[in-house]
C-alpha cells in the first residue's frame, strides 16, 4: 500500500519533552506539511488568483511577486511579496497560506511570520540574499520548506530545521526532466542508504555533506523524517501523476496554472490526477481537451539554472 | 477488538494525512485500506476520515463518486473516526467553510474551522480525556476546528477553553486534533473499542442556513455488521 520512499509518519522524537501547551514544535510542523500530502500546492501572485486555486481545490497556496517563468523572462531580483499583497491572498483564502523568502534572507521570513503566513519557502527560485547560509529555521515558530536536488542537501536542510523538502526541479521552465532527475537521486540514495552498514554510513554522511547522526536515522528508517513534495516543472495532470508514481507525496505547481490556456480547467486537472494518481484512466480524462499547457523550455538552453542556487 | 479476524478499517486517501493513520490502525492490529473510489467501500468495517484541507477533500468526495455511496454506508452505521477535517466533514453543520462545501452529517455538531487561528497558533498541549486511562493524552492541534455546539445524543470526551475538542455519538468519534501525529494510539484504540456501539440516532435537528446535512434518516441505524 505504501509506495517507494513513502513517508509514514513515523515523527522522529522532538527534541524537547513536551510541555504542557507549546507552539512551534517540530511535531506541530512536521504535522502540518503531512496535512498537505496527497495534495496541491499553487503559486499564486494576488488575491484573484488564490481564490481560482482554493476554489480549484488547493490544499495550500503560495504568494510570490511572479510566477517563475516570468522572473526567468523578466530578470533582475526576485524578493519576497510585498505585505499588501500577501495579506489580501490571505483574506481572499482559508487554505493555508505560504510565501517564498530568499534563501539566507532571514529577515525576510521574519516579515512573512510576522504576517501570519503559514508556511516559509526559503526559495531558490528567488534572488539569494546569503551566498554561504541558510536561514537558521529552528529559530521560528513558523514551519519552513526547502528545495533539494540531492539527499545531501535535503538532510542539511532537515539538519537547519527545514519541515518539509521539496525537489528543486527546475522552475519556470514547464519541464519536468529536472524535477524527476532531483526525485530520483534522492529516493533512490534513501534505497541505497538502506542497505549500507554501519561502518559505510559515516562515508555516506561525509559524502552527503550531512550531519552522521541523521544519516543513520534515515538509514534506519528509509523515509525522510519529514514530507518529501515536488517542485519545478509539473506543467500537466500527467506529469503530477509521474512524480506521485516515483513517491512525492504531494505537488507545487507554479507557472504551469497561470500560464497555462485555461487555469482554473488546468488547476483542477492536476488536483485530481495528484489524488487518483495511480488511476490511468482517470488522469486521461481529466487531461482531456485542456488546451495548452505553459509554453515549455529546454533545460540546456537555460541561462540561469535557479536548482543551482543554494548550498 | 475482540473480533478473531483483524478489522478492514477504510483510511480515506482523497488528500491529507492519511497515511499516518494507516500506520497507526496497522499497529493496532487492524488491516488499514485506502480509499479513493466507491468500489474501495466494499468490505470495509470501518472509515478513518483523516486531517488534511476540508475544502480539497470536500471536492474530491464529489468529484470521486464517493459523497453517495459514503452516505448510504453511513446511515447504515459504517463506524467513522473523523479528525480535525475528518471532524469538519463529519459534522452536521460547518461554520467558517466555503458556501459550497459539503460534509457528511454524521454526527450533530457545529463546527467551526481554523478557530484557533493560524499556524503561528498551532499547539500541543496534554488533555484530560474522560474515560481514557494511562493519563493526559498528547494531542496535537494544527490550524484545528472547535465544536461550537453538540446535538442531542453526542457525548464530549475531551475539551479545551475554546470547547468540546473531542466527541463521540455511538461508533462515531471525531477530535479536532490529530491522534495520529502524537505516537500515543490511545485514540484509535478507543475508536476500535466503540466500533462494537451501534450509532444511537443520526441527528435531525432544525436546518439552519450553514447546515449541510443531515442527509439519512433516523430509522436507518442498524448494528454495524
Amino acid at each position: 500500500m505504501l509506495g517507494p520512499g513513502s513517508y509514514t509518519g513515523r515523527m522522529t522524537a522532538a527534541p524537547e519533552s513536551t510541555p504542557r501547551a507549546s507552539t512551534g514544535t517540530d511535531r506541530l510542523k512536521r504535522g502540518l506539511a503531512a496535512m498537505l500530502e496527497g495534495g496541491v500546492i499553487m503559486d499564486v501572485v494576488d488575491a484573484e488568483q488564490a481564490k481560482v486555486a482554493e476554489d480549484a481545490g488547493a490544499v495550500a497556496v503560495m504568494a510570490l511577486e511572479r510566477v517563475p517563468a516570468d522572473i526567468r523572462r523578466d530578470g533582475g531580483v526576485a524578493r519576497m511579496s510585498d505585505p499588501a499583497l500577501i495579506e489580501g491572498i490571505k483574506a481572499a483564502v482559508t487554505i493555508p497560506v505560504m510565501a517564498k523568502a530568499r534563501i539566507g534572507h532571514f529577515a525576510e521570513a521574519q516579515v512573512l511570520e510576522a504576517l501570519g503566513v503559514d508556511f516559509i519557502d526559503e526559495s531558490e527560485v528567488l534572488t539569494p540574499a546569503d551566498e554561504a547560509h541558510h536561514i537558521d529555521k529552528w529559530a521560528f515558530t513558523v514551519p519552513f520548506v526547502c528545495g533539494a536536488t540531492s539527499l545531501g542537501e535535503a538532510l542539511r536542510r532537515i539538519s537547519e530545521g527545514a519541515a518539509m523538502i521539496r525537489s528543486k526541479g527546475e522552475a519556470g521552465t514547464g519541464n519536468i526532466v529536472e524535477a524527476v532527475r532531483h526525485l530520483r537521486s534522492i529516493l533512490g540514495d534513501l534505497r541505497r542508504l538502506g542497505v549500507a552498514d554501519a561502518a559505510e554510513l559515516y562515508d555516506w554522511a561525509k559524502r552527503l555533506g550531512a550531519p552522521v547522526g541523521l544519516v543513520q536515522e534515515v538509514a534506519g528508517s528509509g523515509i525522510l523524517p519529514v514530507p518529501l513534495f515536488c517542485a519545478g516543472g509539473i506543467a500537466t495532470p500527467a506529469d503530477a501523476s509521474l512524480v506521485m508514481q516515483l513517491g512525492a507525496q504531494a505537488v507545487f505547481v507554479g507557472s504551469g496554472i497561470f500560464k497555462s490556456a485555461d487555469p482554473p480547467r488546468t488547476a483542477r486537472a492536476i488536483v485530481e490526477a495528484t489524488t487518483h494518481f495511480a488511476d490511468a484512466e482517470l488522469v486521461a480524462k481529466v487531461s482531456r481537451g485542456l488546451g495548452a499547457a505553459m509554453p515549455g523550455l529546454e533545460v540546456g538552453d537555460l541561462d540561469t539554472k535557479l536548482a543551482e542556487r543554494g548550498w | 477488538m475482540r473480533a478473531a479476524i483483524a478489522p478492514r478499517v477504510g483510511v480515506l486517501a482523497l488528500q491529507g494525512a492519511a497515511r499516518l493513520h494507516a500506520s497507526a490502525l496497522a499497529e493496532l492490529g487492524a488491516h488499514p485500506v485506502e480509499v479513493r473510489q466507491p468500489a474501495d467501500l466494499a468490505g470495509i468495517d470501518a472509515l478513518v476520515v483523516p486531517g488534511g484541507e476540508s475544502t480539497t477533500m470536500s471536492m474530491l468526495l464529489d468529484s470521486s463518486g464517493l459523497q453517495r455511496p459514503l452516505e448510504e454506508r453511513v446511515a447504515e452505521g459504517l463506524p467513522v473516526l473523523g479528525t480535525c477535517a475528518g471532524m469538519i466533514l463529519s459534522a452536521t453543520e460547518v461554520l467558517d467553510g466555503r458556501p459550497d462545501q459539503r460534509s457528511l452529517g454524521i454526527i450533530d455538531l457545529a463546527v467551526r474551522r481554523n478557530a484557533f487561528g493560524r499556524q503561528r497558533d498551532s499547539f500541543e498541549a496534554d488533555l484530560d480525556v474522560d474515560g481514557l486511562a494511562g493519563g493526559p493524552f498528547p494531542a496535537v492541534f494544527i490550524r484545528a476546528p472547535v465544536v461550537e455546539r453538540v446535538g442531542d445524543g453526542v457525548e464530549v470526551l475531551a475539551r479545551v477553553e475554546q470547547g468540546p475538542v473531542l466527541c463521540a455519538a455511538g461508533s462515531v468519534v471525531v477530535c479536532s486534533f490529530h491522534p495520529e501525529l502524537g505516537g500515543d494510539q490511545r485514540i484509535h484504540q478507543l475508536f476500535l473499542e466503540r466500533m462494537e456501539i451501534p450509532c444511537p440516532v443520526t441527528p435531525s435537528g432544525p436546518a439552519s442556513s450553514t447546515r449541510r446535512g443531515p442527509r439519512t434518516k433516523p430509522e436507518a441505524s442498524s448494528s454495524p455488521s
